[in-house]
């Protein structure tokens, strides 16, 4: 599955977008992120606070109860700020 | 009735008096225009800056703006939406983003202004970031554009319409 960062959230964790295997037990967004939190120091970083980042999948908004099978495109940034 | 609607999303400066003509030009239906335009503010927090940049998800951004162009379509009774939206770097004095709403009468054309903007501010998927003395940080999110937006979901429904 591929994931995408914006924001505060690719520049901690390095890097705009990378392909992932994720593992079986992970089902959910609010999952993953605690996973992805655990893979180092960079997204350890990136997603210390949780509750503060926001979630898309394919490009729509999705809660961290949401589950994330049949995911193409997750993307994780910060509050939006346009306008 | 012709609803005329446009989204744009683009690097390029735009030239918000020329949209709102277009809204208007050719027709006699229309009896209310309204436009509101963001410009890029030579201070933020108090502090001078040298400009702001503007990051956006390409492909959601236009299809978030798209949902609540038509959302606000079905809500009022408009006769035109244009919402053009900058992303990159901008100086103080530029134009962000543009929208204009027209309709027979001045309510529907405030209200649906109002309500794509305060969209706009915290679900379209952007982010400013601005450079001050020559750092770059990430502008925070505000509590009163998420309070701003609120008030047009079911609860505050009825209040602002």
């Amino acid at each position: 599955m591929k994931l995408r960062y914006f924001a505060w959230v690719r520049e901690r964790v390095g890097k705009p977008e990378e392909d992932i295997e994720v593992p079986p037990g992970v089902t959910t967004v609010g999952e993953l992120m605690a996973w992805l939190a655990a893979r180092g120091e960079e997204y350890a970083h990136a997603f210390a606070n949780p509750q503060v980042i926001r979630a898309a999948i394919d490009r729509t908004h999705v809660e961290p109860q949401t589950p994330i099978k049949g995911a193409g495109e997750i993307a994780f940034f910060p509050p939006m700020t346009g306008g | 009735m012709t609803v005329l609607s446009t989204v744009r999303l683009q690097r390029e400066p735009f030239d918000a008096a020329a949209e709102a003509a277009k809204l208007t030009r050719g027709r006699s239906d229309v009896g209310a225009l309204v436009t509101f335009t963001g410009i890029c503010r030579g201070d933020e927090a108090g502090e001078p800056i040298a400009a702001l940049t503007l990051e956006h998800y390409p492909g959601m951004v236009e299809a978030e703006i798209e949902r609540h162009v038509q959302e606000a379509k079905e809500r009022w009774p408009l006769l035109g939406v244009t919402v053009i939206h900058r992303y990159g770097r901008m100086v103080p004095g530029e134009d962000i983003v543009v929208v204009v709403t027209t309709s027979s009468h001045r309510a529907a054309a405030f209200a649906a202004a109002e309500f794509l903007m305060d969209y706009l501010k915290t679900r379209a998927p952007f982010w400013k970031q601005v450079e001050k003395a020559g750092e770059k940080t990430w502008v925070e999110a505000k509590a009163t554009d998420d309070a701003a937006a609120g008030r047009w979901n079911a609860g505050g429904r009825q209040a602002a319409e």
